[in-house]
C-alpha cells in the first residue's frame, strides 16, 4: 500500500456523483429498495456514487436503513 | 398517488393521520413515539463522532423528533408512495438529527472555525512526511494549491473540513449554507488538487477521472 493511497482515494471524484441534495431527496426510496433486497445502486448509480464519497449523507443512509430495520 | 397503489400499512397511516380522522390524535402520538425512539437510537449511534454528550444529546433527539413530526404533518400531501410511509417519515427525523448535531457542535467545539491546523494534515491521510520525502512534497503542493489557487471561500471551506476536521453539517450550520453547497466546494477542490498533483508528477494521469 502506497503512502499516497488515502490521499488518492480522497481526491478521486466520480462524475456520476449525484450530490447531497439529489441523494437525500430519494433516500427513502433507495433505502426501501435495499431493505427489499433490490438493486438500489443499479437504479440510482448517482446516489450510490455519492454515498461512497460523502460521509454525512452516508451516515444518514446508514441511520435510515437501521431505523427501517428496527421496525 | 392513489391509495390503492400503497402498501396496507402506509394506507393505514395516511387514513389515520387525515385531518378528519377520529384516530388522528392517537396516530400522531404513535408516530411521535416512533420518531423519538429512532432519534434517540440515532444520536447514540453517532455519539462517538460528535462533541455533544449526555442530556444535550437526548435533548437533540427530542427536538429532532418534534421538528420532524411538524414537517411530516405539514408535508403529508407530498408523500407520493414511492416508498413505505414510515421510511419516508423516518427520513425527516434522521435529517433533523444531522442538522441539529451540526448546530450543537458549536456549543463546545473541539476545533474552532479557521483554526488552520495544517500540521495535522499528514495524519488525516495516514502520511508520514518525516519518513517519506515524496509525502512532504505532495503535502506542500496541496497546501500551495489551496493557498494560491483557491478563492477565499473555497480555501475557508477546505481548511475547515479537510485540514481541521470540522463536521460538514457543523460548517454548513455556521456558514448558513446547505450541506450540498459545502460538498460541492470540496468536490471541486478535490478535482483541482488532483489536477495540480498530476501536473507536478506526483500522481498518474490515468487516475484523473477514473470511471
Amino acid at each position: 500500500m502506497s503512502e499516497l493511497d488515502k490521499l488518492e482515494r480522497f481526491l478521486h471524484t466520480d462524475p456520476r456523483d449525484a450530490g447531497c441534495e439529489e441523494a437525500m431527496a430519494v433516500l427513502h426510496i433507495y433505502v426501501d429498495l435495499i431493505a427489499a433486497g433490490e438493486d438500489a445502486a443499479g437504479r440510482y448509480p448517482g446516489v450510490a456514487a455519492h454515498l461512497l464519497a460523502c460521509g454525512p449523507c452516508d451516515e444518514d443512509f446508514t441511520g435510515l436503513l437501521l431505523a427501517v430495520a428496527s421496525e | 398517488m392513489q391509495a390503492g397503489d400503497l402498501d396496507e400499512e402506509s394506507t393505514a397511516w395516511l387514513r389515520r393521520l387525515d385531518a378528519a380522522s377520529p384516530e388522528r390524535r392517537a396516530a400522531e402520538r404513535e408516530l411521535h413515539a416512533r420518531l423519538v425512539r429512532i432519534a434517540l437510537a440515532e444520536v447514540r449511534r453517532r455519539a462517538a463522532s460528535t462533541p455533544v454528550t449526555g442530556q444535550e444529546l437526548d435533548d437533540v433527539a427530542h427536538q429532532a423528533a418534534g421538528d420532524a413530526m411538524l414537517a411530516i404533518l405539514g408535508k403529508l400531501d407530498d408523500f407520493r408512495g414511492e416508498s413505505r410511509f414510515v421510511t419516508w417519515a423516518y427520513r425527516f427525523v434522521i435529517l433533523e438529527v444531522s442538522s441539529k448535531l451540526g448546530r450543537h457542535y458549536w456549543r463546545n467545539p473541539p476545533v474552532e472555525l479557521d483554526a488552520g491546523q495544517w500540521e495535522r494534515l499528514p495524519d488525516r491521510f495516514g502520511m508520514d512526511p518525516a519518513q517519506h520525502a515524496e509525502s512532504a512534497g505532495v503535502l506542500a503542493e496541496v497546501r500551495r494549491i489551496v493557498e494560491a489557487e483557491f478563492t477565499e471561500h473555497q480555501r475557508r471551506v477546505f481548511v475547515a473540513i479537510v485540514v481541521d476536521g470540522i463536521p460538514l453539517d457543523a460548517l454548513a450550520a455556521e456558514l448558513g449554507l446547505q450541506r450540498n453547497a459545502i460538498y460541492k466546494v470540496i468536490f471541486d477542490a478535490r478535482r483541482k488538487i488532483r489536477r495540480g498533483l498530476v501536473a507536478k508528477g506526483y500522481l498518474d494521469e490515468p487516475g484523473l477521472e477514473r470511471q
